[in-house]
C-alpha cells in the first residue's frame, strides 16, 4: 500500500531569482496507480516530484506517502533521472546492486535480486560494462533495474525517456507498459510528450503555467478497458484509435491553452 | 602551400619535433658557451655537464654521489608530498560536503596558499633544527595546497543528480562522501596531485638549498660554493628529469583512472 497526497501544497524558491513554483496543488494517487503530470515547460512538474522524492519540501501544505509525511529521500520512493544519473565508475551490476547493499542484504540474496532485475530489463550480458559504454535506452535500462531492484512502494519518474531518441523511446514505452503489468507500483511519472502520458497512465494531470496547480485529471484507464486498449501489442496501434486520439487532442488542446496565455 | 598548423600529429612526427626543440636548445646553449659569449666557467657546455653528470654517478661530491643525493631527496619529497595529500585530499572532500567546514577553513587556507613554500624555511629551521621535519614542512606547503583545492572542486561540482540517486538509494550522510564526492572527485583529484608534485618538487630543492645535509639541493650549494658549475648543471639535469617521472607515472595513474569511469 502506498499512497501519495498532495494536500494544498506550495512551492516557492528564494534568492535571487525567487519565484512560486507551485500554488495549492491538490491531487492524490491511488496504490498501485499509473498518474501522469504534463504541463508546459517550466510549471512546475518536476518540483511535485522532487516532493514526494524528498528532494525538496514544501513551503505549505503537505506531501504524504502512505498518510505519512514525507522528510527525505529513501529507497522506499525510488526515482528514475532524465540523465539516467547512473555512477559512471561503476559498472551495471554494481549501479544496481547498490540500493541493496545500502539496505544490508546479505551478498547471495543481493546477487540473485539484481540478475533478476537484469533479467528484466534485458541487460544479461552487461552486467560488467560501464555506463558510458552502453547507449542512452541501455542506460536507462539500467536505471530503471536500479529503482525496480529496491521493490519500492512508488516510483517517480522524471522525464525518464526525454533524452532518447524517438524509436528507444518508443521500445521503452512498451516495456514500461509491460513491467507495471508485471510488477504494478504506484508511479508518479513527469513528462511534456502528451502522447506518452495518454498511452502510460492511468490518470493524467494537466498542469497549467507556473505558478503551478493541477488544472483537470483525465481519467484514461476507464477509456482503455471500454476501448480495449491492451488488445493491441504495439503503440503505433494503440495511437490509432479513435479514443486515443481524442483524448491526446484533448490535454494538447489544453496544454496549447496554457502556453498561449503564458506568453501573452 | 597552405600550412595547417592545428592538423593533429603522428606519434612520429611529435618525437621528431620533441627531438628538434632539445637539438634546438643544445645548440644555442653551445653556441652560447663556446662562442665565448658567457665565460666558460659561468656557463659550461652540455659536453661538459654531460661527462660531469657521469661522473657524479659513481663519484662523491658533498659525502655522497649523485644518486644518494637523489634518494635522500626523493625520500623528504615523498613524506611531504603524502602528507599533503593525505590532509589536503579528505579536508577538501568535507569542505565541499559541508558548508560549514567550508566557511571556517577557506580564509585562513586562502591567505595561507599564497604564501611562498621557501617562507616557511625560517620556521623549519627553528622549529625542526636540522631533522627531517623542516624539509617536509616546506614541501607539504607547496604540495597540500593544490590537493585540498582539487579534491574540494572535485566535490563541490559532483552532479547534483549523481548526490540525489545515492541518497535515494539509502546512501546515508558520511558514506555520500566515500560513495560519490570521492570517486566523482578522481580524476580531479588526480590532476591536483600532478600540480602538487609539481609544486613539492620545486619547493623540495628550495628547502634542501637551506637546511638539508645531504639531498640534490644540498649539493648545488656545496657546487655553488667551489664554482662548480658544471656540478651544479649536473644537479639541475638530475632534478629535471626526475621530477619528469614523477609527473609521468602521475599522468599514467590519471589515464589508467579515466579508464575506469572516472572521468
Amino acid at each position: 500500500m502506498a499512497a501519495i497526497t498532495f494536500d494544498a501544497v506550495r512551492k516557492a524558491f528564494g534568492g535571487k531569482i525567487g519565484f512560486v513554483a507551485l500554488k495549492c496543488v491538490d491531487l492524490a494517487i491511488a496504490d498501485q496507480e499509473f498518474v501522469a503530470i504534463v504541463g508546459p515547460s517550466g510549471c512546475g512538474k518536476t518540483t511535485s516530484l522532487r516532493l514526494v522524492a524528498g528532494f525538496e519540501f514544501p513551503t505549505a501544505g503537505s506531501v504524504k506517502v502512505d498518510g505519512r509525511r514525507v522528510s527525505g529521500p529513501g529507497p522506499d520512493r525510488a526515482v528514475v533521472f532524465q540523465q539516467f544519473a547512473l555512477f559512471p565508475w561503476k559498472t551495471v551490476f554494481d549501479n544496481i546492486a547498490l540500493g541493496l547493499r545500502n539496505k544490508g542484504i546479505a551478498k547471495a540474496e543481493r546477487n540473485s535480486r539484481v540478475a533478476k532485475a537484469i533479467t528484466l530489463m534485458n541487460l544479461e550480458g552487461y552486467e560488467a560494462a560501464f555506463p558510458h559504454q552502453l547507449s542512452g535506452g541501455m542506460q536507462q535500462r539500467v536505471a530503471i533495474a536500479r529503482a525496480y531492484v529496491l521493490d519500492p512502494d512508488v516510483l517517480l519518474m522524471d522525464e525518464p525517456f526525454g533524452s532518447l531518441d524517438a524509436q528507444t523511446r518508443t521500445t521503452m514505452q512498451e516495456e514500461l507498459v509491460r513491467l507495471a503489468r508485471l510488477i504494478p507500483r504506484t508511479v508518479l511519472f513527469v513528462t511534456h510528450a502528451v502522447e506518452e502520458a495518454v498511452y502510460l497512465a492511468d490518470r493524467v494531470a494537466i498542469m497549467t503555467r507556473r505558478p503551478g496547480r493541477i488544472k483537470e485529471v483525465i481519467d484514461i484507464r476507464s477509456v482503455r478497458v471500454a476501448e480495449k486498449w491492451d488488445q493491441h501489442e504495439r503503440i503505433e496501434d494503440v495511437m490509432d484509435l479513435e479514443s486515443f486520439i481524442h483524448w491526446r487532442t484533448h490535454i494538447w488542446r489544453s496544454l496549447r491553452e496554457e502556453k498561449s496565455a503564458q506568453e501573452r | 602551400m597552405i600550412v595547417d598548423l592545428s592538423r593533429p600529429l603522428t606519434r612520429i612526427e611529435a618525437a621528431a619535433y620533441g627531438t628538434v626543440g632539445v637539438l634546438l636548445f643544445l645548440g644555442i646553449w653551445s653556441l652560447l658557451s663556446l662562442s665565448g659569449a658567457a665565460p666558460r666557467e659561468f656557463l659550461p657546455t652540455p659536453y661538459q655537464v654531460a661527462t660531469r653528470f657521469g661522473q657524479l654517478l659513481s663519484t662523491q661530491f658533498a659525502g655522497a654521489t649523485l644518486p644518494q643525493h637523489l634518494v635522500s631527496s626523493i625520500m623528504r619529497f615523498a613524506y611531504g608530498f603524502l602528507l599533503g595529500a593525505a590532509v589536503g585530499i579528505p579536508l577538501g572532500l568535507l569542505m565541499g560536503w559541508f558548508r560549514v567546514l567550508d566557511e571556517i577553513v577557506s580564509p585562513v587556507f586562502d591567505a595561507f596558499r599564497f604564501i611562498a613554500p621557501i617562507a616557511w624555511v625560517p620556521f623549519a629551521a627553528l622549529w625542526f633544527g636540522t631533522g627531517i621535519g623542516g624539509p617536509i614542512l616546506i614541501i607539504f606547503a607547496g604540495a597540500f595546497p593544490p590537493c585540498l583545492i582539487n579534491s574540494y572542486r572535485g566535490a563541490r561540482f559532483v552532479s547534483r543528480p549523481l548526490i540525489e540517486a545515492a541518497q535515494m538509494l539509502g546512501t546515508r550522510n558520511l558514506h555520500i562522501i566515500l560513495e560519490v564526492l570521492l570517486p566523482a572527485s578522481t580524476a580531479s583529484i588526480v590532476a591536483g596531485l600532478r600540480v602538487s608534485a609539481g609544486l613539492g618538487w620545486q619547493s623540495l630543492i628550495g628547502a634542501e638549498l637551506i637546511v638539508a645535509s645531504t639531498g640534490v639541493g644540498f649539493m648545488m650549494v656545496q657546487a655553488q660554493l667551489n664554482i662548480a658549475t658544471a656540478t651544479v648543471m649536473s644537479a639541475m639535469v638530475a632534478v629535471g628529469i626526475v621530477g619528469f617521472l614523477i609527473d609521468a607515472g602521475l599522468r599514467w595513474i590519471e589515464a589508467a583512472v579515466r579508464r575506469r569511469g572516472f572521468a
